[in-house]
């Protein structure tokens, strides 16, 4: 009986081991094959936050495209870039097919070959040749191969609250055009609003992007053109820091709180919480699908550039790229996808107007400020053809889209940058937390430690 | 089947031990352990000599990347704030538990509630908690804790805003955060001291103090020495605070050890060192053992 009863519990217990085996396998399960045909793939479609509208959308464009190409399964699925998580994502096969990685990215990444080559889909756009050649260079990777599209060209614009503008006894339309109109500016709006007047990202690599972005403005570089040598330690950067720190202990016009990043400062503008703030030029987007900020509290003017030859904006944008880990029909339908919804809009009139009205009839905003993808006069036309349905306020931007095409774009710094961007956050911080931060010397060591990393 | 060997110390069920029904039953533990557990550990140790993208095969490359994280200037930055973490942690964060447990003990009536109160930080969600605090945190004068200061006629602080006053301001959360569970396995070990020896004390004309001092901390002592450890080696690979308040800022003041595992394998975009991550992590874990191994052989009289 005893003997029996072991038994049972044994076998009892060996049922409940392969159980739990076989939940474990299920956990593994691999790609099946399309038994129609079909190619099927997901896409980058909205960010976390975005509301139903944008989605919406979004499958209103896949189900569109789907139509017209009935041998391919889009299926757009939420996601927001992020070098944290991206890896892991890759690894654990849980990336979409296609979606936008930065520029300053893309090139790490084609050279660890975390994304697809995919040269041959791309060449074979009817519209190849009239790329703008140095938007196109920024999609490729080291070894001269195309690794996506080139989409949300932008160069870095002054984002303003018109609101607290006008508290603060300024006129909202006619923004600061140089560095000491937005230190005056900012004061007054500190002064009068209790709001801090201007601020600056500082975590998480954009705080080096955005002193990247002062330094230029100002008419400095952080690396030599090749990429070879580290130009951190120079005049126009400790122009740009000293400024800051003016601001944040002499003028006290910056607020007490500095840990802000691309997410968490849209969030405070979107709120009423800063008066000026640099960011990319198409930031407005954002703006209004994930903070909802209010469109007439909004501006947008031209970044005040120094009286050099050499100063100018900052440009960057994204590309479409393509996993490592997709199968050819997979990357061909990738590119298709993303000519169809990023790329034909930039180019062709029907696909304009299309995209322009579907966006509009969503309540998506329509017109915001991009660079050309291609040519001015492409992009002049494409302004021409959406015309009717831009429902962003264009009349609070006209400092940047009447400005910006006089203004010098440059990329950014070629090598290792989001490891400079890093190094460059510590002397943001620094500066803006120490009311005593040597700049010199911070710049100095800054330029060793940026020489160390592009040497090795 | 082979007669199970003799054994020093008798199992829970003598007989059983070592059959094919306790690995049977051992079985599905042993899996999900070695799958999540033990798998991983042998793959990360495996993963600090080579170079990885996740993709493509790996290739070794020796201690290459034991050499670059000894080379990173950051590294030593990340260990002296990783143990001043632990000091402060240590100073504020181990008699707190202590003492709330000791005095809630000697409450007769709601110990309950009290216990409950306590404890409350550990279930809400640190992320959560994170969010919360960095709002009380503000280093406007208007911010929850200033205003609260100012009332006294003190601050503004800059809280996480100063390279001084960031560390110490994880630290306050996370001692808040962790204190309750700590409370509860000293609250339990309490229980066990018998009340006649209070009853003695008292004869002897011990006071509160006294009591506490002669008879609830020697009863305490192997749990005390216990949690110390745990404290420690918690400490020591802190994480969350310095992620989700201030991203190792600012200037890197609150960068420590296990973010910089994280900077390595994560946030270093156009490195994506695996390798890297995973050796100073292998570094970090050698060095935990050696500390509690020390640590155990040191106090093994105190703890009898």
């Amino acid at each position: 009986m005893k003997i029996h009863r072991v038994r049972r519990t044994t076998a009892l217990a060996a049922v409940a081991s392969i159980a739990s085996l076989s939940t474990l396998a299920a956990c593994g399960s691999s790609d099946e094959p399309e038994a129609d045909g079909k190619v099927t793939i997901t896409v980058e479609g909205w960010r976390p936050g975005d509301e139903q509208a944008t989605i919406d959308t979004v499958n209103k464009q896949a189900e569109a495209f789907m139509a017209e190409n009935p041998d391919i399964v889009v299926e757009p699925v939420e996601w927001e870039w992020s070098a944290e998580t991206f890896a892991t994502q890759l690894a654990g096969d849980t990336l979409p097919t296609s979606f936008r990685v930065p520029f300053t990215d893309a090139k790490g990444l084609a050279e660890r070959k975390q994304i697809a080559d995919v040269t041959e889909y791309v060449e074979a756009l009817p519209y190849f040749d009239e790329f703008n050649p140095s938007v196109l260079e920024a999609t490729k990777g080291l070894d001269g191969q195309i690794y996506g599209l080139p989409t949300d060209v932008y160069g870095v614009g002054l984002h303003y609250n018109r609101e607290l503008f006008e508290q603060a006894g300024l006129d909202p339309d006619s923004p600061p055009t140089n560095w000491d109109e937005v230190r005056t500016a900012a004061d007054a709006i500190a002064e009068e609003t209790g709001q801090p007047g201007y601020v600056q990202m500082t975590t998480n690599n954009t705080g080096g992007w955005m002193l990247t972005t002062l330094t230029y403005s100002l008419g400095g570089r952080m690396e030599s053109e090749d990429g070879a040598e580290a130009t951190v330690d120079n005049e126009q950067t400790a122009e740009g820091l000293q400024m800051l720190q003016d601001m944040r202990w002499s003028d006290d016009s910056m607020g007490r709180n500095t840990n802000f990043e691309w997410g968490t400062i849209n969030e405070a503008f979107a709120a009423g919480k800063v008066g000026m703030y640099m960011s990319g030029s198409d930031i407005y987007n954002a703006l209004v699908t994930t903070n909802q900020v209010k469109p007439d509290t909004y501006g947008l003017a031209a970044l005040p550039l120094a009286d050099s030859g050499e100063a100018g904006i900052l440009g960057g944008g994204s590309v479409a790229a393509v996993s490592a880990k997709a199968s050819a029909e997979e990357a061909e339908a990738a590119v298709k996808w993303n000519d169809y919804y990023r790329m034909a809009r930039l180019y062709d009139e029907d696909a304009a107007v299309t995209d322009a009205k579907t966006l509009s009839e969503g309540d998506q905003p329509v017109g915001t400020p991009t660079l050309p993808t291609f040519d001015q006069a492409k992009w002049d036309e494409v302004q021409g053809w959406i015309e009717p349905y831009v429902n962003v306020p264009r009349d609070q931007m006209t400092s940047f889209t009447d400005g910006v095409f006089e203004q010098t774009l440059i990329s950014e710094p070629p090598s290792r940058t989001q490891e400079l961007y890093a190094i460059l956050d510590s002397v943001v911080q620094k500066v803006l937390t120490d009311e005593n931060a040597d700049v010199d010397a911070l710049l100095a060591d800054a330029d060793e430690q940026a020489q160390t990393l592009l040497d090795s | 089947m082979p007669h199970p060997a003799p054994t020093r110390r008798p199992s829970l069920n003598g007989r059983v031990r070592g059959s094919f029904a306790t690995f049977v039953f051992l079985l599905p533990m042993l899996l999900v352990f070695g799958l999540f557990s033990w798998w991983p550990i042998v793959r990360s140790v495996i993963m600090s000599v080579q170079f990885t993208n996740l993709v493509t095969p790996a290739e070794f490359v020796g201690l290459d990347n034991f050499r670059a994280v000894l080379a990173d200037p950051l590294l030593g930055t990340a260990v002296q704030n990783t143990l001043w973490f632990a000091l402060l942690a240590l100073l504020f964060g181990y008699p707190v538990p202590l003492l709330l447990a000791v005095v809630m003990s000697d409450v007769r009536r709601a110990r309950g509630l009290f216990a409950m109160l306590a404890y409350l930080p550990v279930v809400i969600p640190p992320a959560v908690a994170v969010l919360l605090w960095r709002f009380f945190y503000d280093a406007e004068p208007t911010g929850v804790f200033n205003t609260i200061l100012g009332w006294v006629g003190l601050g503004p602080v800059p809280w996480l805003e100063s390279t001084t006053t960031a560390m110490p301001s994880l630290v306050l959360e996370a001692t808040w955060a962790a204190a309750g569970g700590t409370v509860i396995i000293y609250l339990a070990a309490l229980v066990s001291v018998p009340p006649d020896l209070y009853d003695a004390a008292e004869v002897d004309g011990a006071g509160i103090l006294g009591k506490v001092w002669h008879v609830t901390l020697p009863h305490l002592r192997g749990i005390m020495l216990i949690t110390l450890i745990l404290q420690i080696i918690g400490t020591a690979q802190v994480f969350l605070e310095p992620y989700l308040f201030t991203d190792g800022g600012p200037d890197n003041s609150t960068l420590t050890v296990l973010l910089l595992v994280y900077r390595y394998a994560f946030q270093n975009t156009t490195g994506g060192d695996y390798g890297m991550a995973t050796a100073l992590s292998l570094m970090l874990a050698v060095a935990l053992a050696i500390l509690s191994l020390i640590y155990f052989r040191a106090t093994r009289r105190w703890a009898q």
